[in-house]
């Protein structure tokens, strides 16, 4: 069997969360005892079976704060609703945009003014992929 | 009530999940060394592709329907496998997980309208997975196998659930079930059964379990009963342990060097420790076979084994490796083209238990090859398999196999996620 590396929850990060400040110099007999861990996929992902992750490529969600080559981070199992960000097949390819509906008609709007939104005609079937549920943006240089 | 839950093409509705240019369009997976499809698509299936095709066979059809091949992706499968079925489990307390796509579920003391249920599973499954599956609920495991199989054919309409107990006359459809489609049922006992007038599946449910037990045996008896609606074969919820392992493929291309087999050896004796150790298990031996091709009637043929039992048990790389190599060298003769090579563990114990040989090394060696085995295990697990690996496993790439439509591993690689385009 392959190895698993997403969203299995085997790969926990645990870093310690202590239960009170502690002043420099002086620390509480309390703080010995560790009060949880954290878990970032705990944090990051309601239904590990039904999230997946995919890597943004390009810049008209920029507004939104999707960044190119950002991870996103989505759920199958949400239904969509007006105004979530959206994984949606379009054309036969996956793209990222903000779903509207309005005045009963769905769009997939982007977020740069660079771009047009996508309206979809009657008949042809909007497929929505997945929900974002977040964007993982790396702040300093790859290290 | 029991429900058969079965993913629809299973392969093929992976590699649509994530590439949905591929809906709609006849789609045909390759086996290992891209050789015969081994799955199909609906539309495929349409165009007379039979299962087990040779690829090459079919150069004109492909081109005239455009139709897409793809190399088998087993790490995408298995985990898409894993999904679908950690879905399943929130539908039942009690599962048995069948094979890669299939899934036994209890739903005995459910909901009176089982199918509504049904439909509740399949359109969760579809949505957060991308899987679409097809369900047959029944009072036993092989009814409800035969009313998946109905609910594929379309007998409950576009729906995909079919309650066996909804059905009006269930005799009339297993009059029309061949005997042979049943689950369980071999191929000899099919055309046996014919010979004795038994040429549908209601004749055999009408058949007297007893008579069938002196003249077949234990397990057509059950299935008899189990078309009568008594369940029979018991849920399996635990997964037999594992008594041997098999790493073993046919490689990319002939080989007649020692050198190539080496390498080729090296890295299944590697891959079936790595096996071991994932399932806390040690071998007691090794067996190495290599063998010609059956096919090569012009060449000739050579095939060979050798077994080499261990003083303790292992689950260490490099003794497996070097054991592997050592029967490798016994039974390797030039001259001939090597088609296939294996390495099996036939005599698997948990580990742990092993008692120290008095002539072994240091107790201290052991422990420091087991921290060895769990940091590489660590580090290949997070950089991606074969990060680190032994160097008699790189000697050669030519056994690989061919594997040239391959999608990429879109849910166990980090460097391999889909791309969505923000366009």
């Amino acid at each position: 069997m392959p190895h698993f590396i997403t969203p299995l929850f085997n790969t926990h990060l645990k870093l310690p969360l202590f239960g009170s400040q502690v002043p420099a110099g002086f620390p509480s007999p309390a703080d010995d005892h560790l009060e949880s861990e954290l878990d970032l996929n705990e944090y990051l992902i309601d239904h590990p079976s039904e999230t997946f992750f995919v890597r943004a490529k390009g810049d008209s969600m920029l507004e939104a704060g999707i960044f190119d080559k950002d991870l996103l981070i989505v759920d199958r199992s949400l239904t969509a609703k007006h105004n979530d960000i959206v994984i949606a097949a379009v054309g036969g390819e996956l793209t990222v945009k903000r779903l509207c509906v309005q005045h009963g008609k769905p769009w997939l709007l982007p977020a740069n003014p660079d771009y047009r939104p996508i309206q979809i005609k009657e008949g042809s079937e909007l497929y929505v992929w997945g929900v974002v549920i977040h964007a993982i943006h790396r702040m300093n240089a790859n290290g | 009530m029991i429900a058969l839950v079965d993913c629809n093409n299973f392969y093929v509705s992976c590699e649509r999940a994530f590439n949905p240019k591929l809906e709609g369009k006849p789609v045909g997976i390759l086996s290992n060394n891209d050789g015969c499809i081994i799955a199909r698509s609906e539309e495929i299936k349409k165009l007379g592709v039979a299962m087990g095709t040779p690829y090459f066979k079919i150069p004109d059809l492909i081109k005239q329907h455009n139709i897409q091949i793809l190399s088998s992706n087993y790490a995408l499968y298995a985990d898409m496998s894993r999904r679908v079925m950690q879905v399943l489990s929130r539908f039942t307390p009690t599962m048995e997980i069948y094979s890669i796509d299939e899934s036994f579920l209890d739903l005995s003391g459910f909901a009176q309208d089982l199918t509504a249920y049904g439909s509740t599973i399949a359109k969760t499954i579809k949505q957060g997975t991308g899987i679409p599956v097809s369900i047959g609920i029944a009072p036993t495991k092989t009814l409800a196998k035969l009313a998946n199989k109905l609910a594929k054919k379309g007998i409950a309409g576009h729906r995909q659930v079919l309650d066996w107990n909804t059905l009006t006359d269930t005799n009339a459809v297993l009059q029309h079930f061949p005997v042979k489609d049943v689950w369980g049922i071999s191929s000899g006992w099919g055309s046996r059964l014919a010979k004795l007038g038994i040429a549908n599946t209601y004749d055999l449910k009408q058949t007297d379990p007893k008579w069938i037990r002196q003249h077949f045996g234990v397990v057509l008896e059950r299935i008899v009963r189990e078309l009568n609606g008594t369940p029979c074969i018991p849920m399996e919820m635990i997964a037999p342990a594992r008594k041997q392992t098999l790493t073993s493929r046919s490689f990319g291309e002939r080989l007649t060097q020692l050198l190539d087999l080496r390498a080729a050896v090296s890295v299944f004796a590697s891959r079936s420790a790595e096996k071991l150790r994932t399932q806390n298990l040690c071998a007691l031996s090794i067996c190495v076979f290599i063998h010609t091709s059956p096919f090569d009637s012009s060449k000739p043929a050579y095939s060979n084994a050798v077994t080499i039992r261990f003083d303790q048990p292992s689950q260490d790389t490099g003794w497996l490796i070097h054991c592997a190599l050592s029967g490798l060298a016994r039974i390797f003769k030039p001259g001939y083209h090597y088609q296939r090579a294996g390495v099996l563990l036939p005599d698997l114990v948990p580990s742990g238990t092993q008692q120290l040989s008095l002539f072994s090394d240091e107790p201290e060696m052991d422990a420091k090859h087991g921290q060895l085995m769990s940091m590489i295990d660590n580090i290949n697990r997070i950089h991606g398999r074969h990060t680190i690996r032994y160097a008699s496993e790189n000697l050669s790439a030519k056994w690989r196999m061919r594997q040239n439509m391959k999608s990429p591993a879109y849910t166990t690689s980090w460097a391999a996620l889909p791309a969505v385009n923000v366009i």
